[in-house]
């Protein structure tokens, strides 16, 4: 009833070519980014905040950055956890070696860096396929976590091998209460969405989602699988390093090699898969499947169990969380195997015949 | 009809989701001493992070019934993070809105997330026997406390030791000592100090890494079959430790001469290889197990025989129960001694607990009323040393249990201080951060 195009009429190409092009999903859009611009800091607290919505938006980036990759040029990788780390670990010496060094640029080159080793470790891509590339892109993550431990002038020499960053500022924006924090990542995260979603509508995404698709026909109509396969590692290794230096700077403050792990490249590959492979949209579910979720679990258990009147321990609760995400995983993908993004799309289908199916 | 389903349980699990996670901030209490517990009893150093976690809870479920704190009752909650860094910072997000007094991460990866934290939201955290060595500076590290001991204390006490067993220290010239260390913050704390320590006494040191968790240690002890050190130091920490012995048993290096901290010398760590750790050596933060002390003593008739008691019964008094235990004991005398100064019987806040733990002064005299007589030594805080203490002994497993094995011992002041200061200066310059000046320091 209020979901439908009719009587929207497109008259002119650049109508036709809006990113949305049913007014009410560019309402709902704007609506959105309004409600997490405006309304959520002043409806959130601190805990809100800290937990849960800046580990949500930046590992939506990262997943999107994974999605790109994965999802529209069809390249399987296990390397994200590392493009993470060399994101953070190049935005930290720029901070420490260069005086002066604004905060975003900073990050921003952690993501140009981050992008020149993903082309490194996509050039494997051009000859295996597959989970042979999974495996090839491990390489990248196991020399990182090696890399980051064992070669002190990446930490600055700390003792530990944990590093840490001074206070963030911007343009004399002191970054520090929880809001701001929120704000700085969600303004990455819009930025780099269109980015994203540009990139796929245009000609250098369609190459990709070539390649995915066919890569044989592909190369007979033209598109070099050289370019299409290195540009969408550089790019969703920019995202990604981006990803990390927001994780590192914004979330963590402190970190230690550990925070980009392998657990984290599967982690990431999870989101894309539950979220949904080949949208942007679906990045945003699969982050918030995978971050939001066991959180929930470990707090709502103790509330339903004090319901019905019984104490469960810690462990208890830990382990339930961890039965019952796992359990959960599998049944969106037996429900859905294309992902929560699927279920965001025949949703849609289903409320423009609503409230009269047939 | 399965959409419709979906859909529907899609919006209930969110509006609960909105609904636990709003609630939990709101239900934020004044009355009551609130402890939050960061505990890790599931994943791979469950068998270790159990025993602390049910001394913890132990010590302080006896104490309501007491009458509390002058008169202030306690309230805890524990908090499951499975010693990863993401989730500790989570739990300490989720129990911070609470009203939280102070917070024991026993982990030094949520430590050093948890560091500049602690200083925006003004809650102490204490790190006994762990955490970063250089936070002993309380000028620098304001919120930062690591009672009774740092990993340089346990290296540097180690090194004498090992000295000691040698015959002096100047006998090490030429020895070859060996670390086998958990590659993590933690593992990699004591290498600066053990590196001094090979400069003064001119012993070669080795480095050995372990990746986590540390169950795959066959190339580490290859290589030690290979080049035979005379003494080997294990910085490990849960299933690590028992690998590493298991291994050293497999390769046949003397048991005798492997010294482990004190992360590396408890029950958990020994008691699956049982004859064959025996001779193995590991220092203990002042206490080790104390199964016959008064205060374990308290606890079973307190706690455990009336039905309260958080774990079995038979690990009261073990090493890891009695660090735990020794740790609350550490947070709840923090709170006592800051009520003297801002009212008894009233509820403190970080701030006012910050103070109590930096002029803390646990004499002989308390610590044998409490019922530590035979467990531990004075403790002293002041503004510019936030450890307060650094004996410590060396207890040796006999194949079925730990036995003290050596006199008291304390870290070297000259070789401990400068490291100390050196080290706590370069973290102010990173971080912008003046040193607080003596007026500060009295407030």
């Amino acid at each position: 009833m209020f979901y439908r195009e009719n009587g929207q009429f497109k008259t002119s190409y650049a109508a036709d070519q809006q990113i949305f092009t049913i007014a009410q999903d560019k309402w709902f859009v704007w609506g959105l980014i309004a409600f997490a611009a405006l309304a959520v800091p002043m409806l959130a607290d601190e805990y809100m905040f800290r937990a849960i919505l800046i580990p949500f938006l930046v590992l939506s980036l990262a997943a999107l950055g994974v999605n790109l990759l994965v999802g529209y040029c069809g390249q399987i990788t296990l390397g994200a956890g590392a493009f993470m780390a060399i994101g953070a670990y190049a935005a930290y010496n720029f901070m420490v070696r260069i005086d002066g060094m604004p905060l975003v640029l900073a990050m921003l080159l952690g993501g140009v860096s981050a992008a020149a080793f993903g082309i490194l470790f996509g050039i494997p891509s051009l000859r295996v396929r597959g989970l042979y590339l999974a495996v090839a892109t491990l390489a990248a993550q196991f020399l990182c976590d090696w890399a980051f431990l064992r070669i002190g002038w990446f930490t600055n020499h700390s003792s530990s091998g944990s590093v840490s960053v001074a206070k963030l500022e911007m343009l004399g924006w002191v970054i520090d209460s929880p809001t701001e924090k929120y704000l700085f990542c969600l303004a990455f995260v819009i930025a780099f969405a269109f980015i994203a979603k540009n990139l796929t509508r245009a000609a250098i995404g369609r190459q990709w989602m070539a390649i995915r698709d066919m890569d044989v026909a592909a190369e007979v109509i033209g598109i070099r699988p050289m370019f299409a396969k290195l540009s969408a590692f550089a790019v969703s290794s920019f995202f990604v390093g981006v990803a990390g230096a927001l994780w590192g700077f914004v979330h963590l403050g402190s970190w230690e090699p550990a925070a980009f792990s392998v657990d984290r490249s599967f982690q990431l590959l999870f989101m894309v898969i539950i979220g949904g492979m080949g949208s942007i949209m679906g990045s945003f579910f699969g982050a918030a499947f995978i971050v939001i979720l066991p959180i929930f679990l470990n707090q709502f258990l103790p509330l339903l169990g004090s319901l019905v009147g019984v104490t469960v321990s810690t462990a208890g609760i830990s382990h339930a969380e961890l039965i019952i995400f796992g359990s959960l995983i599998i049944f969106f993908l037996i429900v859905e195997p294309h992902g929560l993004a699927r279920l965001w799309s025949i949703a849609k289908q289903k409320l423009r015949l609503w409230p009269f199916p047939h | 009809m399965k959409f419709r389903n979906l859909a529907l349980a899609a919006a209930i699990a969110s509006v609960g989701l909105s609904s636990a996670v709003f609630s939990t901030a709101a239900q934020a209490q004044a009355q009551d001493q609130f402890f939050p517990v960061l505990v890790y009893r599931t994943g791979a150093y469950a068998a270790n992070g159990n025993p602390w976690a049910n001394g913890y809870v132990d010590y302080l479920k006896p104490i309501n019934a007491q009458g509390g704190i002058n008169g202030v009752k306690l309230t805890y909650e524990e908090c499951e993070f499975g010693y990863a860094t993401d989730r500790g910072v989570e739990c300490y997000e989720r129990l911070k809105g609470k009203n939280a007094t102070l917070f024991q991460s026993l982990s030094t990866g949520v430590t050093f997330a948890l560091t500049d934290k602690a200083t925006v939201d003004k809650i102490p955290l204490i790190t006994a026997g762990y955490g970063r060595s250089e936070s002993q500076d309380g000028s620098v590290f304001t919120w930062n406390f690591p009672l009774l001991g740092s990993y340089w204390v346990g290296a540097d006490v180690a090194i004498q030791h090992i000295g000691k067993q040698e015959g002096g220290l100047d006998k090490l010239k030429g020895k070859k000592i060996a670390l086998v260390y958990h590659d993590s913050p933690f593992g990699k704390e004591p290498i600066p100090l053990l590196q001094e320590r090979a400069k003064m006494h001119g012993f070669e040191l080795q480095l050995l890494p372990v990746a986590h968790p540390g169950v795959e240690q066959k190339a580490t002890w290859l290589q030690i079959r290979r080049d035979r050190p005379d003494h080997v130091l294990l910085w490990g920490w849960g299933v690590m430790n028992s690998t590493a012995i298991k291994e050293a048993q497999a390769t046949g290096y003397p048991r005798e001469k492997m010294l482990g901290i004190w992360w590396a010398g408890a029950e958990p760590d020994v008691k699956d290889v049982g004859a064959g750790a025996k001779g193995y050596s590991a220092l203990t933060l002042q206490h080790g197990a104390e199964p016959n002390s008064k205060v374990v003593k308290d606890m079973l008739a307190m706690v455990h025989d009336k039905g309260q008691g958080t774990g079995p019964k038979e690990e009261v008094g073990s090493v890891l129960y009695m660090r735990g235990l020794i740790s609350a004991m550490l947070g709840v005398e923090g709170v006592r001694q800051a009520q003297e100064r801002y009212g008894k019987g009233k509820v403190m806040t970080g701030e006012q607990v910050r103070w109590g733990l930096e002029n803390l002064n646990l004499d002989q005299g308390k610590l044998d009323a409490m019922g530590f007589a035979g467990v531990m030594r004075p403790v002293q805080t002041s503004c510019t040393d936030h450890m307060g203490s650094s004996w410590v002994r060396v207890h040796t497993w006999d194949g079925s249990k730990w036995a003290f094995s050596s006199d008291w011992y304390q870290a070297d002041d000259k070789v401990l201080r400068p490291m100390v200061l050196e080290a706590a200066s370069k973290y102010a310059a990173e971080k912008n951060l003046q040193r607080r000046t003596a007026e500060q320091c009295a407030q």
